[in-house]
């Protein structure tokens, strides 16, 4: 049975009591403790910066030629914080709620109290630090709504929140590195977690400009790595994430947890073709006025605006008249699979629903001529003042939408499909967010903690800023403070000989494998198997076939992959195909984590474990766990489990009907 | 939208590293579909080219959406290609068509010295926000976020300006090789806001001072700038950043 530390006492208590009751590092011995954060995002950058700040000494590293790059930028629609500015009955609680009840009881309790609890202090942080979020004419912040939730709670700086916080962060961080509290490593990739006398202590990482591999000594390593979604090939993700510095301490003992639990977001741009590199997303807030529908006859091969209204499906307002078109992420990429599969999908490849704005301009466009005096508005004015309003709130959307697509949404319904976005899975942390290997932390979306099986918007920048800038500068404390007679070890230790020799092997047999195959080809075949048989939905016989193939991809990949150029240069496509070898393995945890929960939950979705009504159905009775994969050998793992008992809420099932 | 393919040549500059000498080479790319993204034609293209044992381009990009400011290409002769308010990643080939050669080859500045191929050294951008390019505010001091307001005008325009993306353009585009729109869209950033107003003098000498160690030009104001941001940052913040060099240096005390 696997411990995750969660302190004694009452929920609403226990981080505060914590707190008051941590170890604690004098300044001075501050001074001579090494951390290493790998990761500039918005956990690694916070965490790294609040490090920094109380004195420790700290690496950062990042594969990006700047920390300001990580993807945290991309985030679009904003940031949750029990603020309750708007007076509308928000509070620590509800947002407590919210996040358990939307990630469908597969999350801890204490941790995702915590983070309700830290949350207003995240808003308080970025503002004193510049954030320049989106504010009323009379100078307060201003909030918007999004899925699975009933209040107003989410704080924007317009569709470029991720952007702004990133900044931010690292204008706190960039700062620490003037005054010399941290030290910057960008274009480096961490390839391994040197472990000496079972604790972490270090890591092997190449300079991706000149390929040589460093050793990097550290009291305690903090990994802010991200998600793995890009296990998926097209995913909302940028190029360049990745999964391998998770798993490379994962093989080095840190469990798994829940790596089944990926996040298939309804909105994003549909495939347009072969060569598609990446996908997407149109932010969750676009649900806020967008109606989503497709046509009621089957493969209709008339243009959006020529079907009249009776004759469209307006299928979540249809199915969810509590939620609408603003039901959580899990459910409304469901229903359009659940469309599309039926053959009543649209565009090209009949893999698309609409989102439509047509209502909300006319609504909007009404409510200005009425503010205006305008009697009797003619049709053009109306759509005229309608679109201003939509071009206000959502512009830059609009824009990104047209410049992919090159069609005007303000004329035509979007066309939107689900895509890879987020991983609620990741390594397995305790309550300190310490892995199973000692000294070693892992924060952000690289953890397994708090969203369960399905994470609600707004909620990933909430958690990244939360672990960083106020959770693991007090837990890295507990820990450090038994290390403070620790020396700094040299990296001639023959722990970190070791470990930089294995690395560089394991280059030299990735690049003498002299093949034909290029290795974004591998890593295309990879993501078909996974997308179609470990996707949206998943069943126990596509499951085996899935872990089949992946075997048989792996033998290819080790027999048949082309790297050109050499070891000691700049060379992405090396970069890229120790990235793919781990997502390989990886996608073979994942499909065997799904085969061995029998219950749908959340975004895990087993055909055959549904309701009559075609909705998720969990089993309380028998998994009502914590799934932590500890790695014995090649394709064998063990699996540990731990339970989740929940004092406070009463897990049902999950209505937004 | 109708979409079409098309057949093109390329120009693209080619460089080992940072002290070999670089040159023009010339590719074929055939069925290009004009829905494509500019960089998921140079995948293609490098596909070919790892399929018939040569080097693959080099180029910087990671989010493929507009907003990380890894990309950087220079095409014919403009910073992220033709389209107004746009990066590389969000260009699509559209704005081509069957028949054109199109040249590629990376910003060009002393400040961003070349790695490889098209990818160059921006760090000279990090080490200006580490002059000065924050709010010394340390982690558990801040005050609840709705006790200072701030004006909606001056807040929106300090968005405006934090919108940079970093990613240099401005630079390529100058013939100057001047820093002065990414300097002064920080300057702005933190300068228009209340929180920002205590360092309001320090941190624009500190910055600007960084700026002209790192060997970036003096702005004429040829606006060339702004013309390629793709954010479409504002010149006018050129000028609020000279103003408040101009308040700092006068009431400099030391």
């Amino acid at each position: 049975m696997l411990d995750a530390k969660i302190p004694e006492g009452k929920l609403e208590n226990k981080w505060t009591d914590y707190k008051g009751h941590c170890k604690l590092v004098n300044p001075a011995n501050k001074r001579r403790l090494e951390i290493i954060v790998v990761g500039t995002g918005l956990a690694g950058a916070s965490a790294a910066a609040a490090l920094g700040e109380l004195g420790y000494k700290v690496k950062s590293f990042c594969f990006q030629d700047s920390p300001r790059r990580a993807h945290s930028i991309a985030a679009q629609g904003g940031i949750n914080a029990a603020k309750n500015y708007q007076n509308d009955g928000d509070s620590v609680f509800r947002l407590f709620y919210d996040t358990i009840k939307g990630g469908d009881y597969r999350s801890r309790e204490a941790n995702v109290h915590r983070l309700a609890e830290v949350s207003a202090n995240i808003i308080d942080q970025c503002v004193a630090q510049g954030v320049p979020f989106a504010r009323e004419y009379g100078g307060l912040l201003s909030n918007r709504s999004f899925g699975g939730v009933q209040v107003q709670r989410t704080f924007y700086a317009a569709g470029q929140t991720g952007q702004q916080l990133l900044i931010g962060a690292y204008q706190a961080l960039e700062r620490q590195v003037a005054l010399g509290n941290v030290k910057m490593y960008s274009r480096h990739e961490m390839l391994d977690i040197v472990m000496v006398d079972g604790k972490a202590r270090g890591i092997i990482c190449r300079n991706l400009v000149t390929g040589e591999l460093e050793r990097h000594f550290g009291h305690a390593v903090v990994l802010c790595t991200g998600g793995y979604g890009n296990v998926f090939y097209l995913s909302t993700n940028a190029m360049g994430c990745n999964v391998t510095a998770a798993w490379k301490a994962h093989k080095k003992g840190a469990y798994f947890g829940n790596p089944c639990f990926t996040q298939i977001h309804p909105t994003c741009i549909p495939v347009s073709g072969e060569y598609q590199s990446k996908l997407t997303l149109m932010s969750e807030s676009l649900r806020n006025d967008g109606r989503i529908w497709v046509p009621k006859k089957q493969n209709d091969p008339r243009k959006a605006n020529e079907i009249p209204d009776d004759e469209r499906d307006y299928y979540l307002e249809r199915r969810y008249p509590a939620y609408g078109n603003l039901v959580p992420r899990d459910v409304a990429s469901r229903a359009a699979k659940e469309r599309c599969d039926a053959g009543y999908g649209v565009g090209t490849f009949k893999q698309a629903v609409y989102l439509d704005f047509a209502s909300a301009i006319q609504r909007y466009g009404h409510a200005e001529a009425n503010k205006h005096g305008i009697e009797n508005p003619s049709h053009e004015e109306i759509k005229r003042m309608g679109d201003e309003v939509v071009k206000e709130k959502y512009g830059n959307l609009f824009d990104m939408y047209e410049k992919i697509t090159g069609e005007n949404p303000y004329e035509v319904p979007m066309r939107i499909y689900p895509a890879v976005h987020y991983t609620m899975g990741g390594l397995w942390v305790d309550y300190e967010l310490m892995t199973s290997v000692k000294g070693l932390y892992a924060l952000g979306e690289c953890n397994y903690s708090d969203h369960g099986a399905n994470r609600l918007g707004a909620s990933a920048l909430m958690q990244g800023l939360a672990d960083g800038y106020f959770v693991i500068p007090y837990t890295i404390g507990n820990y450090l403070a038994d290390e403070i007679r620790t020396p700094a070890i040299p990296t001639t230790h023959p722990a970190f000989e070791e470990a930089e020799k294995n690395v560089a092997a394991r280059i030299e047999k990735l690049m003498s494998i002299k093949g034909t195959e290029s290795v974004e080809s591998m890593h295309k075949r990879l993501g078909k198997i996974m997308w179609n048989k470990c996707g949206m939905a998943r069943n126990e016989q596509g499951l085996k076939e899935a872990i089949e193939e992946i075997r048989a991809l792996r033998k290819e990949f080790w027999s048949n992959l082309r790297i050109p150029g050499g070891i000691n240069e700049y060379n992405p496509e090396l970069d890229k195909a120790g990235r793919v070898a781990d997502f390989i393995e990886l996608g073979e945890l994942i499909c065997i984590d799904a085969l061995d929960r029998k219950e749908s939950c959340g975004a895990h979705f087993r055909e055959e474990f549904q309701t009559s009504e075609g909705e998720a159905k969990r089993d309380d009775e028998h998994y009502m766990y914590v799934s932590a994969w500890e790695y014995k050998n090649e394709e064998n793992w063990e699996l540990h489990k731990e339970d989740l008992v929940y004092e406070m809420m009463h897990p049902t099932q999950r209505s937004y009907k | 939208m109708e979409h079409y393919n098309m057949n093109l040549t390329l120009k693209v500059w080619r460089q080992k590293n940072s002290q070999e000498k670089g040159k023009f080479e010339t590719h074929r790319v055939e069925n290009i579909s004009s829905e494509m993204s500019f960089l998921e034609m140079f995948d293609v293209l490098n596909e070919k080219l790892i399929s018939e044992g040569k080097d693959p381009i080099a180029f910087d990009h990671d989010c493929r959406e507009g907003i990380c400011g890894m990309c950087s290409m220079y095409i014919n002769g403009k910073p992220h290609g033709p389209w107004k308010g746009n990066t590389v990643c969000q260009l699509h080939m559209r704005a081509f068509k069957d028949g054109d050669t199109i040249v590629v080859e990376p910003w060009r500045a002393n400040a961003f010295p070349v790695i490889k191929d098209l990818v160059v050294d921006r760090s000279a951008f990090d080490r200006i926000i580490q002059a000065g390019g924050f709010i010394s505010v340390n982690t558990g001091n801040a005050v609840d976020a709705n006790a200072i307001p701030v004006e909606k005008d001056n807040a929106d325009k300090a968005f405006a300006a934090a919108a940079c993306i970093g990613c240099g353009a401005c630079v390529a585009a100058c013939k100057n090789s001047s820093a002065m729109l990414f300097v002064s869209a920080k300057v702005s950033h933190l300068a228009l806001l209340p929180q920002g107003d205590p360092e309001r003098k320090s941190r624009v000498l500190a910055m600007v001072h960084q700026m002209d160690k790192e060997g970036f030009g003096a702005c004429t104001f040829t606006e060339a700038c702004e013309a390629t941001c793709p954010k479409e940052i504002s010149v006018t913040n050129i000028a609020r950043l000279n103003q408040e060099y101009f308040r700092a240096s006068l009431a400099a005390d030391k």
